[in-house]
């Protein structure tokens, strides 16, 4: 089980139709990758947050299937197009069935 | 052996040799390269892979995949005990083929990233990153 589990996004409040937006992306999870070993040396199991993806009104903007190789507290950055004023939706999978969401609207003007 | 000042720095030195050499590319990459491509062939073209030459530390490597064309790009860590990295896969409103994100490198190596073009072809991008701490544990 994961604790702590905090998603971040930074999405600007404000774009023109059409424009293209940078969107960061941050969550904190530990992402046990499964390699790694405790003092009695034992080895910890997986869990990582295995999927994020990346909606704009029902849009999918980018999809993104994670392997143990992804850094601790997982970072994404991309752009997506704002055609019209709408909601970001943004989802990511926990290995332990969690579902963590976040939205974020963003006005056309 | 007996352990003369000279001898330990030799020792030192073939630890620090070993240490050094790069993790070879395993079966295991062969294999997720495949899956991915369903055995295609892979050219060179209009892929971007963006890592650092020298990271200090394997636990968070940033890199950067590009590509104009692609609908998906598959990121691969050919010497970590498992290849996979992530698999971005970009729909109607990604502006850019780009994404960004931190990874974690074992040793140094070799990173590849496969893009699957629109047209149905794949390329490929490699970059060699030279980690000082490895970053999976162990």
């Amino acid at each position: 089980m994961a604790s702590g589990v905090k998603p971040r996004v930074k999405v600007p409040k404000k774009a023109s139709a059409g424009e293209a937006v940078t969107i960061k992306t941050l969550i904190s999870h530990k992402m046990e990758s499964g390699q790694r070993k405790d003092k009695e040396g034992n080895t910890i199991p997986r869990s990582i947050i295995n999927r994020f993806t990346c909606d704009f009104n029902g849009e999918n903007v980018v999809d993104v299937t994670m392997e143990p190789a992804i850094s601790t507290n997982p970072y994404f950055e991309f752009q997506a197009t704002v055609p019209e004023a709408g909601e970001f939706k943004f989802t990511w999978y926990d290995d332990d069935g969690s579902v963590y969401e976040e939205t974020k609207s963003i006005a056309v003007g | 052996m007996e352990l003369t000042r000279r001898n330990a720095i030799l020792l030192g030195g073939a630890a620090l040799l070993m240490a050094g050499l790069p993790f070879r590319a395993n079966a295991a990459t062969e294999d997720a390269i495949a899956a991915f491509t369903g055995g295609a062939e892979v050219g060179e073209g209009d892929i971007k892979l963006t890592a650092p030459e020298i990271a200090e530390n394997g636990n968070t490597v940033p890199i950067e995949v590009s590509s104009d064309t692609a609908v998906e790009i598959l990121v691969l860590a050919t010497g970590n005990p498992t290849p996979g990295v992530a698999n971005f896969k970009f729909g109607k409103l990604a502006a850019a083929r780009a994404a960004s994100t931190r990874i974690r490198l074992a040793g140094t190596q070799d990173v590849v990233a496969i893009a699957k073009l629109e047209d149905g072809s794949f390329v490929q991008a490699t970059s060699a990153v030279k980690v000082t701490i490895g970053g999976c544990g162990g």
